[in-house]
């Protein structure tokens, strides 16, 4: 039914027609609101079949996800922030031992400094957990990712994270096609387990491995993710025969055919790098732009395909790996080796920082005229920036860096729009 | 596309009366995007919301920093929150006071608009007279459509129904049909518009 509505409302819905019948919820900003819908489904009783439980923490609601998901019950949880950090020896082993748990990830940044705003922070910091990682680009998307996660984790018995923008999808309230409960069932078989605990065939599951197989059963995890490169795109087309949308895939392009310039980036900016490539594209610039769905398994092939002929690729990047730059654009570099590809990194948006228009514009013309460095930060205050570095070169108690910095931007109401 | 600012304080309803203006956009076909700009989650700290209208789908994510229309639904934020940044030329402006525009000292603000653009209304006092309490962000929605022709009071209603409880709502929408009737009447007795797109007349006739 198609309604307008918080993303997080549409959310809740999708996960409810997937019939888990184990919840765990822990709230969160900007997530809650996602749990709590759910609770309310389960509730009024049109969730049925569900085992809600309010769990103590991140770490236990993971925790009870993983037993649940051992006992064969198709499991659900969602988090964000300092929450995935709070669950994270959990979350590698959820995965490690092969549990198709989905997991939403409201995404948003990390502390300290405390911040409830987005950026991807978050999920990148468990990139590396071998779960699969699907990042919406809206909240139509968002629905039917959910949807199409379930049938991803349980086809390769692995779990999956779809990745939602905090606030900027999670709350905002926008035009949403919610799928019937006939269409999605059809769609989305029981859940089968691989394996399962049980009385009466009984089982151990978490075995303590030594050298002579660790490397074995880790590589089988890359393994099932390489399959997951010819899984989604399956299971995207498959969902586009029975919802007739195009959501979820490996990637997305948008006017990359002749582009020279191709932007990419995961989740929501996407919409807003959409506008921008339209707008200079009717100044006669040749600028295209990919959304990356599928951020584990890397789609390696399918972005060398969409990007190796142009001449120039940019990354719009929500996280800051520090000390190196972008994660995104560090991964694309593998995907594509011609050296003749000039790659450039912008970090953006960090702690919810807008990402507007007129500066994705500018760094994107700055970029076709070799104006711009390899590593950008966009819209970046330098001055104050620099004036904190001048504090320290100066003081050797120039105190605490957050609160110094907020009294030279001016306090909070000043910032305030 | 048509980009709404609202601003005000934690607990006068600013992020609600963004999502049921999308509402009502939504009933009468459109496109419709509404979301927060969270500052600190308190009562009566400073508070914006947007929303955007348009007969395509919205994709760009960024604040609205060139609003066609602002809603001010605290008039103490007039002199400390830069609520005028970006306004269009041809804005809008709907100010919850009861002083006049003159005695609200923002002139150099208004300076350049349409005269007919801009309305003070007293919501916060229509607010306590039919709902009790001071949320004046139903009366400011009115008003909004009573300025702006761009949404139809019933779709306002329509949204306000979705969003409260009967008892609520119905208290909420006389006084946004008093706030119209109100704005309507200064304005010359202007203050309704067609729906504009075919799925729109159909989605409204359900919704009504």
């Amino acid at each position: 039914m198609l309604k307008q509505c918080e993303g997080s409302v549409a959310i809740a819905e999708a996960v409810a027609l997937c019939r888990p019948e184990v919840i765990c919820a822990y709230p969160i900003t900007p997530q809650t609101h996602i749990v709590e819908g759910l609770g309310s489904l389960v509730k009024s009783g049109a969730l049925t079949n569900c085992e809600y439980i309010n769990v103590e923490s991140e770490f236990a609601a993971m925790s009870v996800a993983i037993g649940a998901s051992a006992c064969g019950a198709r499991s659900y949880t969602a988090t964000a922030s300092q929450g995935i950090l709070f669950m994270a020896e959990a979350v590698y082993n959820a995965s490690g031992l092969g549990l198709p748990i989905v997991m939403t990830v409201g995404n948003r940044a990390i502390g300290a400094p405390i911040n409830i705003w987005n950026d991807h922070t978050d999920s990148m910091a468990l990139r590396d957990a071998g779960w699969i990682q699907i990042f919406a680009e809206t909240n139509q998307e968002a629905v039917d990712l959910h949807i199409q996660a379930f049938k991803l984790a349980e086809a390769l018995s692995m779990p999956v994270m779809v990745c939602v923008d905090g606030f900027i999808l999670t709350h905002a309230y926008e035009r949403v096609d919610v799928p019937s409960q006939a269409d999605v069932d059809a769609y989305l078989p029981p859940y089968e387990p691989r394996q399962v605990i049980d009385p009466d065939e009984p089982v151990t599951i978490g075995a303590m491995v030594g050298p002579e197989a660790y490397m074995e059963v880790r590589y089988l995890a890359h393994a099932k993710q390489m399959q997951a490169l010819e899984l989604i795109p399956e299971l995207a087309a498959e969902f586009k025969a029975k919802f007739q949308r195009d959501s979820g895939g490996l990637i997305r392009t948008y006017r990359t055919e002749d582009a020279e310039t191709i932007v990419v980036a995961l989740g929501s900016v996407n919409g807003t790098i959409k506008d921008v490539v339209d707008a200079m594209r009717a100044d006669g610039v040749r600028i295209g732009a990919v959304s990356l769905i599928s951020f584990r398994p890397f789609p390696s092939q399918a972005l060398h395909d969409a990007l190796a002929h142009a001449k120039r690729v940019i990354t719009i990047e929500k996280s800051l790996s520090v000390g190196i730059g972008g994660n995104v654009s560090h991964n694309l570099r593998m995907a594509i080796q011609n050296p003749q590809v000039r790659m450039y990194t912008v970090i953006a948006g960090l702690g919810g920082r807008a990402v507007t228009r007129v500066s994705l514009d500018r760094v994107f013309r700055e970029a076709m005229d070799d104006r711009l460095e390899p590593l950008h930060f966009l819209d970046l205050n330098h001055e104050i920036v620099d004036r904190q570095l001048e504090r320290e070169r100066l003081v050797r108690r120039s105190g605490p860096v957050a609160e110094s910095v907020l009294r030279d931007v001016g306090g909070v109401t000043a910032g305030i729009k | 596309m048509f980009e709404v600012r609202i601003h005000g304080r934690g607990g006068q309803g600013v992020v609600t009366a963004a999502e049921m203006l999308s509402i009502a956009g939504f009933t009468e076909g459109l496109w419709a995007q509404a979301f927060p700009s969270f500052g600190s989650e308190r009562m009566g700290a400073p508070v914006t919301a947007f929303c955007r209208l348009d007969e395509r789908e919205i994709r760009s994510r960024e604040p609205v920093n060139t609003p066609d229309a602002l809603i001010i639904q605290d008039p103490t934020l007039l002199h400390q929150v830069k609520v005028f940044d970006g306004l269009a030329k041809n804005g809008y402006v709907l100010i919850n006071s009861k002083r006049s525009l003159a005695e609200l000292g923002i002139a150099e603000f208004l300076a350049g608009l349409p005269a007919a653009n801009v309305m003070a209304i007293p919501a916060t006092e229509l607010a306590i007279k039919h709902v009790g309490r001071p949320l004046p962000n139903a009366v400011l929605l009115a008003g909004f459509c009573a300025v702006t022709g761009r949404i139809r009071l019933a779709s306002v209603e329509a949204a306000i129904r979705k969003k409260f409880p009967t008892a609520v709502a119905e208290r909420n929408i006389a006084a946004a049909r008093e706030a119209f009737a109100m704005v309507s009447e200064a304005r010359g007795g202007q203050g309704t518009q067609q729906v504009t797109t075919a799925e729109g007349a159909k989605r409204h006739a359900e919704a009504v």
